[in-house]
């Protein structure tokens, strides 16, 4: 099995398949909306991530929000990423995007990708309270790509992959 | 049932003195919007006009600061001041005025005595027994205390449901406990914790008791002389005052043993280039300008709860609370914490099924409904119950069935958002 290739349309296009019509003004309103329940009760990648090379966790000690985030990189691509964690639908499902997001993605992309690319990716309007929530799975994938953790790619790449290792997971 | 026996205070009048209560949330152009019921109740309550208006008239007729100038208007002000402390002190059934010290809410108060009493008297090897339900205003500062002393800081276990085990209190009771610190009413669980009976077994091991009444005294009577208090704490904006200001209540013979927590003005007798000399009770503990109109305005919600009468501001707020349970158990889903109705206070909070307690606060606000999100500062005890968060509602004696009966509505609306399919 060979890896699948970059993806190579711009970041954020994702969102267009889900975005509402864009009349629709995009309110506090909306916070709860189809799209967001659906990245909450269906995450994308919760779990834990196989083959992992680097793993970070952030949580937000005012509210209690959780979010684990682990990648498997190689060759300066996320070839594979995972999230867990515990808290509101907004910090679950913003990390459910998130990682949809960036799975697949070169570095340099997932580092250029800012807070506030990550509010956009969410869609729904957002207090500064809840903006907190929206962006921990954000501020744990930027610290997660310079986390490597103790097992490294090197062992996991020796002999043959396991299903679902480094390559072949985004979709 | 006659309006007169469903809800025995005429609450319609009451809420007529809070003009904060008729306040209509989220209106849009085309929309009437919706009412406010204001369910948080044990983060900060309103204040009737009567305590608003008790402010603006020292402001604009008799303001001046307290115990200083010789002037007309310094008299005013010292008088309207301790009047306020005599209202105080008679509330909780203080034996003398003296012993009712001004701080700037529990938090300071307790503090204050954690500074004061702890460092003079902790050691190491001592032990400050808490419990696992208490506020953080209640643990920090003992584990400060414990930092800078030696001392360790223990935690009698609650049971399953919300309650202390007393049976392994005596085990917990050691003879190197010094102090247990513990809250009248769980600001968490709303708990009644029996403190008379906690005082008399811990003085009966040689130990003091500070007992955190933040939730208590707004709600329950108090008698600080009854129950043989060595020290109680509470705020004055949790009972219609204004924040800012709160009170330490201490016995006379330890107070007076104890050194002063702040330096500075009115807490000295005298000051020389080579020292000072503290202060009588109760100034000895009110270093600088004291808290003045926000004392004056708890003096006058003190009035105001006083024409109500605190026991019949309890049994309505049971009466609330017994509705809050049925109304919660048959939406489904929910797990209180706490015990039933009858061992606690005006305070319900709950996780429902599948639903973070953030996601229920901000679908709450969107029915006018106002409840408190999150560990509501008492982390260990959301440890122990094996939860992160809860929602938490609150009454007071203006909220009304209908307020409690629209909670249930609207968490059955949030359990259908959640679950469509």
């Amino acid at each position: 099995m060979t890896g699948v290739p970059f993806r190579t349309e711009p970041i954020l296009t994702v969102l267009s398949q889900h975005a509402l019509p864009v009349a629709m003004p995009l309110e506090e309103d909306e916070l709860y909306q189809e799209r967001i329940l659906d990245y909450y009760e269906e995450p994308y990648h919760r779990g834990a991530c196989p083959g992992a090379t680097h793993a970070h966790e952030e949580d937000n000690p005012l509210c209690g929000d959780v979010v684990r985030v682990e990648l498997a990189i190689d060759d300066g691509k996320i070839c594979d990423a995972y999230f867990s964690g515990d808290g509101c639908c907004i910090s679950q499902a913003s990390a459910s995007m998130l990682i949809e997001q960036i799975c697949g993605r070169r570095l340099d992309e997932v580092t250029a990708f800012t807070g506030a690319d990550m509010l956009r990716l969410f869609g729904a309007k957002l207090t500064p309270n809840r903006q907190k929530c929206c962006l921990l799975c954000w501020r744990a994938l930027q610290a997660a790509i310079y986390s490597p953790i103790a097992v490294g790619p090197v062992e996991t790449e020796s002999g043959e992959k396991p299903a679902g290792g480094s390559h072949d997971n985004c979709h | 049932m006659t309006t007169a026996t469903k809800d025995q205070l005429d609450v319609e009048r009451i809420r007529a003195d809070f003009p904060i209560l008729a306040t209509i949330l989220h209106a849009k152009a085309g929309t009437a919007g919706v009412p406010l019921a204001y369910l948080d109740n044990a983060a900060t309550t309103q204040r009737p006009r009567q305590v608003v208006q008790s402010m603006v008239d020292v402001y604009e007729k008799h303001y001046a600061n307290v115990h200083r100038g010789i002037h007309w208007l310094s008299d005013q002000s010292t008088d309207l001041f301790e009047e306020a402390r005599g209202k105080v002190a008679a509330f909780i059934g203080s034996a003398s005025t003296e012993q009712v010290i001004f701080t700037h809410g529990a938090t300071e108060s307790i503090n204050l005595v954690a500074r004061s009493w702890g460092d003079a008297n902790l050691k190491s090897g001592d032990e400050i027994l808490l419990t696992e339900m208490e506020h953080h205003a209640n643990i920090v500062p003992w584990q400060q205390a414990a930092a800078r002393t030696g001392a360790v800081v223990r935690f009698l276990p609650i049971t399953d449901d919300g309650r202390l085990t007393l049976d392994k209190f005596d085990e917990y009771l050691t003879p190197r406990t010094k102090l247990v610190a513990v809250a009248a009413v769980s600001n968490v669980l709303g708990t009644i914790n029996p403190v008379q009976e906690i005082i008399a077994r811990a003085h009966a091991a040689g130990a003091l008791v500070m007992v955190d009444a933040a939730q208590s005294v707004p709600h329950t009577k108090t008698d600080v002389t009854a129950l043989d208090a060595d020290f109680l704490a509470f705020s004055g904006h949790k009972m219609l005052g204004p924040t800012g200001v709160g009170i330490l209540y201490g016995k006379r013979e330890l107070l007076e043993a104890m050194p002063p927590f702040m330096g500075g003005g009115s807490m000295i007798r005298r000051v020389t280039t080579s020292g000072f000399e503290p202060a009588e009770l109760p100034a000895r503990f009110e270093a600088g300008t004291p808290p003045i109109v926000p004392a004056i305005g708890l003096g006058a919600a003190i009035g105001y709860l006083n024409t109500i009468g605190i026991d019949a501001i309890h049994e309505h707020e049971l009466r609330l609370t017994r509705v809050a349970h049925e109304v919660l158990t048959a939406v489904g889903g929910v797990r209180f914490l706490g015990p039933d109705p009858e061992h606690k206070s005006g305070i319900v909070s709950f996780t429902l099924e599948k639903v973070h307690a953030h996601d229920i606060a901000q679908l709450l606000d969107r029915q006018g409904i106002a409840v408190r999100a999150g560990h509501h500062c008492a982390m260990p005890l959301h440890k122990r119950l094996g939860i992160t968060a809860s929602s938490r509602a609150s009454f007071y004696f203006y909220n009304t069935t209908e307020e409690v009966e629209r909670l249930g509505r609207a968490l059955e609306e949030i359990k259908r958002i959640f679950r469509r399919k």
